[in-house]
């Protein structure tokens, strides 16, 4: 196995509100090696696209990393200024955001906007040679490179979604994070689309992290899979494992909750309950009252993130026989 | 089958495309054109398609939130059928106790000044049912079947307090509240995380057979139409164009557009690898769309026939399976 | 078509059923309302500016009350009424601030307090009279314009146009001029000019906002008529807009009253802005000598309309979440 590249090391962070502060990252730790591509899963609100801003540093004024460390090639990214983490951020690691539409800017032609993004994080810039790459960019995503010219309204909404994963290209990341980048998409146009991003990714040997709440879309684009649940990380291991030996009953839930159109039509489970407040999240597993193995001690007692054998690592008392 | 509860006969919506005061529109979107289905009673028939297919400007005329163009919608009501189509004033009024519908976003759909009760309530006190004390039996009475209890915790309650499920638990008994026969379903589970999302499935099911409603559930996912309904019909630029069982159409699309369609949705397991069909473009508005076949532009296996001929009707390729292209 | 009937009896347990038909549901209603005022306050009190505002406001208040209470107990009516009083133990008028005359004498003799008391009470029957018309006009319009569209709505916002392009205080002198107006009249008017001109626009607007909101759509389905949605889903929707349109009306209102008043256009018996007026006639206006003729109605003025403001910012924090802090 490679040298990791990212090592997420009980990363924690919260959001202050009025009514008090709310946990929404709580001790996620992960690797990321060259050339992997994670999918993070899990529902709205349990914390997948807050690891997300912590890791470029986009944290909104009042969200606080409140301790672990994000070790990109062995540099810790937690400590450093907004001024150093300009120099990884984009040309390390960059992120295709969910609504494709707000982050391209209507009066700007789309190839001039990538190569704005480009002289922003690059040093030796030169238009001439930013153009030829926006254009290799272009033929990449599969966009036409004639279209670089064009306004973003004159773009459907794929090739919008095309564009912006252009864009996070531009510098030739090492990590790339997609958070949600098809949810807005039709299922014809969102396969085109996770199909070419998984082929760039692999082709250029990057790191993907791939955010989403739809597994089936996981499935698709993931070597590994991390669900989330409530700011906590509660399992990883690689998706063919975690699709057929799922540790910890959440993921058991959410994968048997899924309808999928092939094979048997087989009984949809049903989770009771709703996800927790994070303002007052419960003690000990975060999953405890939702949970049909909850015990005294899961409503007590944290429950370590261990390995469970063949890089499967779960956080659960009561786990499920693989 | 056995007499259809609802008809649609020919239905069609064309929304002009610039307004002038003078100057009737050259130019229409053809929403819905000519379509046909029916459903019997106690079925629930899937309405599947992208954005911009159409399938929620249908649901919208079968509750009359639009008027149609062209068309007929008849409704089985003591016995008899009536045209819903063109009911007006008093009769549209009482036709809403009959007809109801769902609607896709639980945050967008309840009036944020108005509690539990009001919301619930409202169909009864604008239809003159019942007076406050019957009326607040009732609510309650509802809110145990969508499972939140115990009603009077929630009865007086804002919207804002309750949770996307719990609120789409509240739209939908508001929806049957006056003992609808049919329901028109838009989209109701696609805003919940899927933990959620299984529950109002199933009392939307066990709804259904407690009080004998029939469904047109509305929506983009197979998967969940799958679990949902006996049967679907697939829209494609305003047109059906194919209708089949559940499984049938699944297991065996014959339409092209279907069979792109089905390829597309992404499998919850590693394991199993989808072939590929792929199709060229992306969904065109139809605005004055040609005489032929609307998927011609994007179709891998049309030819001159297609383009020479009008769009092809659906035809019954056998077992209730209708399919609208000439190549199949 | 006839109802259809079904029974749900036995999904609901006698002990519920018992304690729904204890608890009346205007009690509730009440209750509920209560609730939300709490909360609003709270949100309010936030805010220091709003207090402060709201301090202004309650001062004046209490001076309009008092007003009638010392005439009847304290003051001798020949001496301190504001209008035909005259101090006769001063042998000069205008006489500066003495512990008879707290705030000296008019030139016409006539107690200043008293009459700055007495005005404080016009002032907010007016402003709060006009502010009560614009907004009743505003909402109405506003959710007729933008539920109906059409020639209604083109008609509505056509006049706006028009009254917003017309000078605001150049009419009412006009008006003044042709009319003579009184209090009632020229609250009438105010209330008339700015309900049908930019509020209508801006709760217009708002009301556009809710119309295309789905649970207008679950009203139609259910059967409720055009009338029934203008009521309980869109006026409701638009009262808290409304409500902060009004406190911005009652300062445009006391404002053009002081201007009017100040030309000597009102028939109206005391104002601060005739106090002021009453002043320049006599040829003090900028004398800083006699001071106690401008400054206490000047500042009331400004103090009592920068109130109103005030208490408007702060209920937009109220009203509209996006402002407040997090």
């Amino acid at each position: 196995m490679t040298e990791p590249i990212l090592y997420v090391d009980d990363l924690t962070m919260h959001y202050t509100t009025r009514a008090g502060d709310v946990s929404a990252v709580d001790n996620v730790s992960f690797t990321l090696t060259k050339g992997e591509s994670l999918g993070l899963v899990g529902e709205s609100g349990c914390g997948k696209t807050s690891v997300a801003i912590c890791l470029l540093k986009l944290l909104p004024d009042n969200a606080h990393i409140k301790g672990g460390h994000i070790y990109l090639d062995g540099v810790d990214l937690v400590p450093l200024s907004e001024e150093q983490v300009r120099r990884y951020r984009w040309r390390r690691i960059s992120m295709i955001f969910q609504a494709a539409m707000n982050s391209l800017n209507p009066v700007y032609k789309v190839g001039d906007q990538i190569i704005e993004a480009m002289e922003t994080h690059l040093e030796n810039f030169s238009y001439p040679a930013a153009r030829e790459k926006v254009a290799e960019l272009f033929r990449l995503v599969g966009l036409d490179p004639a279209l670089m010219d064009q306004y973003p309204h004159e773009y459907s909404g794929g090739m919008r979604q095309r564009a912006v994963i252009a864009m996070a290209l531009a510098c030739d990341p090492d990590i790339i994070i997609a958070d949600e980048p098809t949810t807005a998409l039709d299922v014809i146009v969102q396969d085109r689309i996770l199909k070419e991003l998984r082929a760039i990714q692999q082709k250029l040997n990057m790191g993907m992290i791939y955010i989403s709440h739809d597994i089936a879309v996981i499935a698709e684009v993931s070597d590994c899979v991390g669900v989330m649940y409530a700011g906590r990380l509660v399992e990883k291991a690689c998706t063919e494992e975690i699709f057929h030996h799922p540790i910890h009953p959440y993921t058991a839930g959410l994968m048997s909750a899924f309808p999928s159109i092939v094979g048997p039509k087989r009984e949809l489970t049903m989770l009771p309950g709703e996800p927790p407040d994070l303002l007052h999240p419960p003690p000990g597993c975060r999953f405890h009252p939702r949970c049909p193995y909850a015990t005294s001690i899961c409503m007590e007692q944290v429950p370590e993130f261990k390995e469970y054998g063949g890089d499967h690592f779960a956080a659960c008392w009561h786990p499920l026989e693989g | 089958m056995g007499e259809a509860l609802v008809r649609v006969a020919g239905l069609s919506k064309f929304f002009p495309l610039t307004r002038g005061l003078f100057r009737e529109s050259q130019e229409f979107i053809h929403a819905v054109e000519d379509v046909s289905f029916t459903i019997a009673p106690g079925e629930s028939l899937g309405l599947v398609g992208e954005s911009g297919s159409g399938k929620t400007t249908t649901g919208k005329l079968l509750v009359r939130l639009l008027d149609p163009t062209a068309g007929h919608i008849y409704l089985r009501a003591n016995g008899s059928e009536v045209d819903i189509a063109t009911l007006r004033g008093k009769d549209l009024k009482t036709f809403r106790r009959r007809v109801q519908m769902i609607f896709q976003d639980p945050y967008e759909s309840l009036n944020p000044r108005l509690t539990i009760f009001d919301t619930i309530a409202e169909p009864l006190i604008v239809q003159g049912i019942g007076d406050v004390l019957e009326r607040e039996e009732r609510v309650a009475e509802m809110l145990v079947m969508v499972g939140l209890t115990p009603p009077s915790s929630f009865m007086f309650r804002f919207p804002h307090e309750l949770s996307g499920g719990q609120r789409q638990r509240v739209a939908i008994a508001r929806a049957l509240i006056v003992g609808p026969t049919f329901v028109v379903a838009d989209e109701p589970t696609s805003m919940l995380d899927v933990s959620i999302r299984t529950g109002i499935m199933y009392l939307m099911q066990d709804l259904a057979q407690r009080l004998g409603v029939t469904y047109l559930y509305i929506t983009h996912d197979l998967a969940v139409a799958r679990y949902m309904c006996q049967r679907i019909a697939v829209m494609y630029l305003g047109k059906i164009v194919e209708q089949a069982e559940t499984e049938e159409l699944l297991q065996h699309p014959q339409h092209p557009y279907t069979r792109a369609l089905i390829s597309a949705v992404p499998i919850p397991d590693p394991r199993i690898k989808r072939q590929a069909i792929e199709i060229k473009g992306s969904i065109p508005t139809p605005i004055n769309p040609p005489p032929r076949c609307r998927f011609y532009d994007r179709c891998p296996i049309a030819d001159a026939f297609c383009e020479r001929n009008d769009h092809p009707p659906l035809r019954d390729v056998g077992g209730g399976h209708y399919v609208a292209c000439y190549k199949t | 078509m006839q109802e259809p009937r079904r029974h749900l009896d036995e999904f609901l347990s006698p002990e519920e059923r018992e304690r729904l038909r204890q608890q009346p549901l205007w009690k509730i209603r009440l209750r509920l309302f209560l609730r939300s005022l709490r909360t609003n306050w709270r949100l309010f009190a936030e805010n220091r500016i709003g207090l402060i505002g709201l301090a202004i406001i309650i001062f004046f208040a209490l001076l309009a009350i008092a007003h009638p209470i010392l005439m009847k107990y304290v003051w001798d009516p020949t001496v301190y009424d504001p209008v035909v009083g005259y101090a006769y133990e001063e042998t000069m008028q205008p006489a500066p601030p003495s512990s008879r005359h707290l705030l000296g004498t008019d030139p016409l003799g006539r107690d200043v307090l008293s009459q700055l008391m007495f005005s404080a009470r016009s002032e907010f029957i007016l402003g709060l009279v006009a502010a009560l018309i614009t907004v009743t006009i505003g909402t109405t319009i506003g959710a007729l314009s933008a539920y109906f569209g059409g020639p209604i709505d083109t008609f509505f916002m056509r006049l706006a146009d028009l009254i917003i392009m017309l000078p605001f205080v150049t009419i009412l002198i006009v008006l003044g001029a042709l009319f003579k107006l009184d209090l009632p009249k020229l609250a009438l008017v105010i209330g008339i000019l700015s309900g049908f001109g930019g509020t209508t626009i801006i709760i217009k607007s708002q009301a556009l906002t809710i119309k295309v909101r789905t649970y207008i759509e679950a009203a139609r389905v259910a059967g409720g008529s055009h009338w029934h949605i203008i009521r309980h889903h869109i006026i409701p929707n638009l009262l808290p807009l409304s409500f902060l349109y009004m406190m911005f009306t009652v300062t445009s209102a006391i404002f053009s009253e002081a201007a009017l008043s100040f030309f000597g256009l009102l028939n109206i018996r005391m104002s601060w802005g005739l106090m002021i007026h009453t002043a320049q006639t006599a040829g003090y206006l900028l004398n800083t000598k006699t001071w106690w003729l401008i400054v206490p109605a000047g500042l009331s003025i400004t103090l009592l309309c920068a109130a109103f403001y005030l208490v408007g910012r702060a209920l937009d924090e109220v009203v509209n979440p996006r402002l407040r802090k997090r």
